[in-house]
């Protein structure tokens, strides 16, 4: 058997190369890989774009349901050479941005702080627990007209959605990371000498920091679905507005227009909280790659 | 005063340790168990698993309470987690998004101690135990054998006066389980708190205790108690090929072993 193997094994073997050599050609494969994902991506955008824009043409699809994708990217160049019916295309993105970000921030800061303080009393997390149940059984997005009543047509109504939409998801992940924090390091702390208030500082709060990352990143997205809701239903700026205007007029290039405008802010957003979320919760291992280089 | 010296370091009096399952059945873990454990003693439990080893360490911390019994610490009764206790549990209980430093110094920090003396006591603790140069790397960064180092350092900071160890050293390979096992006796050496060592590795607990507490299967009570007459200061690696080592190996594990056998039994049954 084992002859046989080595039998096998000794005309196999490649001439030798050094490590360096095998290190080079893995990161060329690696290069090549990178590249042609990133030319099968492209390869598909144009397909599906072109394929919209030929089907229009030729009368496949309605060009006035569907737009096509010539007519959008005018309207977004004229939107930001010319301004929208609104205003500067700028000026509403910053309107959008302004109501998704006060709700974000005023809703995870509510959602953490709930989260934490219920999830370290078992008593209040027992007693609160069904009507939290219940309130995340509501679709929060049907609360949007209650508010643009309550709160008017300008920003504290789109605060509002957005809050809504942000707390309960970061307050989810806040008390159920507070309840997953380990026992043996709460244990651990508690006999080196740790009051309760240190326990939930110096323990149960940076474990949960990972829950509550996760949940803000999904949650900016909410709170960018907010604000655009509470304008859709009934505002004078914003990108929702802007597709509310175009909806109007059967616009349907206005309101692709502004969904792709949407598009570019929501993935901006996206990669910001990724950097902000790197930078603060260091402590993890990184991936393996990383840590070579370390 | 002489009398408050003389009592032991610990003292559990025919305690009785009862859990409610989640499913609300009431389980016995410890059933009229009793030991005493003497200032300065290191003392060693094993049994199989499932006997209440590591009940009887939460026990002493205060983390649980008795159902029945008494549980003395220093010739006081149990209230609440006693300072003078340190505790390495067998998980790592480290604290991940904290750095060595920051680790090690998180007990006398707890008990408001000065920054500046903290630090500087926490520097030595980390050179004592030879990581110096790791002050600022983070557990996940470490070897398994490192961050147990890192471990007896922040429960060493705090001088305690009795260290309870659960099952410190069974996450480790062979080879560096021995090298902690050496470390701990010289950490332990120097001010000879009272330890109390779980373990469910019979040489381990030869090897490192004046005394071994065998434990029947759960519920827990103390089965026999050994002495081990083994001379210190005792060189881990070498002690194990000593006769009187295999002799005390041999009679121990007799004893331990239907113990062993009737867990098991247990546990197929189930």
């Amino acid at each position: 058997m084992t002859i046989e193997l080595s039998q096998t094994r000794v005309p196999s073997t490649e001439p030798v190369r050094t490590d360096k050599e095998i290190e080079a050609a893995a990161e060329a494969a690696v290069v090549r890989r990178r590249r042609r994902v990133l030319a099968y991506r492209l390869a598909l955008l144009v397909l599906l774009l072109g394929g919209w824009e030929v089907a229009g043409r030729i009368g496949l699809i309605d060009p006035f349901f569907f737009a096509l994708p010539s007519q959008i990217v005018m309207r977004i160049v004229t939107w930001i050479l010319n301004g929208t019916s609104q205003g500067p295309l700028w000026f509403e993105i910053w309107v959008t941005m302004e109501e998704a970000i006060v709700g974000f921030l005023t809703g995870a800061v509510a959602g953490i702080l709930a989260g934490i303080a219920l999830g370290r009393n078992q008593f209040a997390a027992d007693v609160f627990s069904i009507y939290i149940r219940i309130a995340n059984a509501i679709p929060r997005i049907v609360l949007a007209p209650i508010f643009i009543m309550a709160f008017g047509l300008g920003l504290p109504s789109k605060v509002a959605v957005a809050f809504v939409m942000v707390f309960f998801v970061v307050f989810a992940n806040a008390f159920q990371g507070v309840r997953e924090a380990d026992r043996a390091m709460i244990a651990n702390a508690q006999i080196l000498g740790a009051s309760k208030w240190d326990v939930t500082r110096s323990v149960v709060i940076p474990s949960a920091l990972s829950w509550i990352f996760a949940s803000l990143h999904v949650s900016f997205g909410f709170a960018i679905v907010g604000a655009v809701v509470g304008e859709l239903l009934g505002s004078q700026h914003g990108i929702g507005q802007l597709i509310a205007i175009a909806r109007g007029s059967f616009d349907s290039p206005g309101v692709f227009a502004g969904m792709v405008v949407l598009i570019v802010v929501a993935m901006l957003a996206d990669y910001t909280m990724t950097a902000i979320e790197h930078r603060i919760v260091r402590w993890r291992p990184a991936a393996l790659s990383d840590a070579m280089s370390d | 005063m002489a009398d408050v010296a003389s009592t032991p370091a610990i003292e559990l009096a025919h305690v009785n340790r009862r859990f409610l399952t989640p499913n609300g059945r009431s389980l016995t873990a410890l059933r009229d168990f009793s030991m005493t454990v003497g200032r300065g003693e290191f003392a060693a439990i094993v049994g199989p698993t499932g006997c209440g080893k590591s009940t009887t360490l939460n026990l002493v911390t205060g983390l649980a309470k008795p159902s029945g019994g008494e549980v003395r610490v220093m010739g006081q009764e149990v209230a609440g987690i006693d300072p003078r206790i340190g505790f390495v549990f067998q998980s790592d209980a480290l604290f991940p998004w904290k750095s060595v430093l920051a680790n090690v110094i998180a007990g006398p920090l707890f008990r408001k101690v000065p920054k500046a003396e903290a630090t500087a006591n926490a520097m030595d603790w980390i050179q004592r135990v030879g990581l110096k140069g790791f002050e600022h790397h983070y557990p996940h960064q470490l070897s398994g054998g490192m961050r147990k180092r890192v471990a007896l350092a922040q429960t060493f900071i705090n001088k305690p006066e009795i260290l309870l160890m659960d099952e410190p050293f069974s996450a480790l390979d062979v080879q560096t389980r021995i090298l902690m096992q050496d470390e701990l006796l010289q950490l332990w050496g120097r001010d000879k708190a009272s330890v109390v060592f779980v373990t469910h590795d019979l040489d381990e607990a030869i090897a490192l205790a004046d005394r071994v507490f065998v434990l029947t299967s759960g519920p827990g009570t103390v089965k026999s108690v050994y002495e081990i007459d083994l001379p210190r200061p005792r060189v881990i690696s070498e002690i194990r090929y000593d006769p009187h080592f295999i002799e005390l190996s041999k009679l121990i594990w007799n004893d331990l072993r239907e113990e062993v056998m009737v867990s098991h039994g247990r546990e197929r049954a189930a």
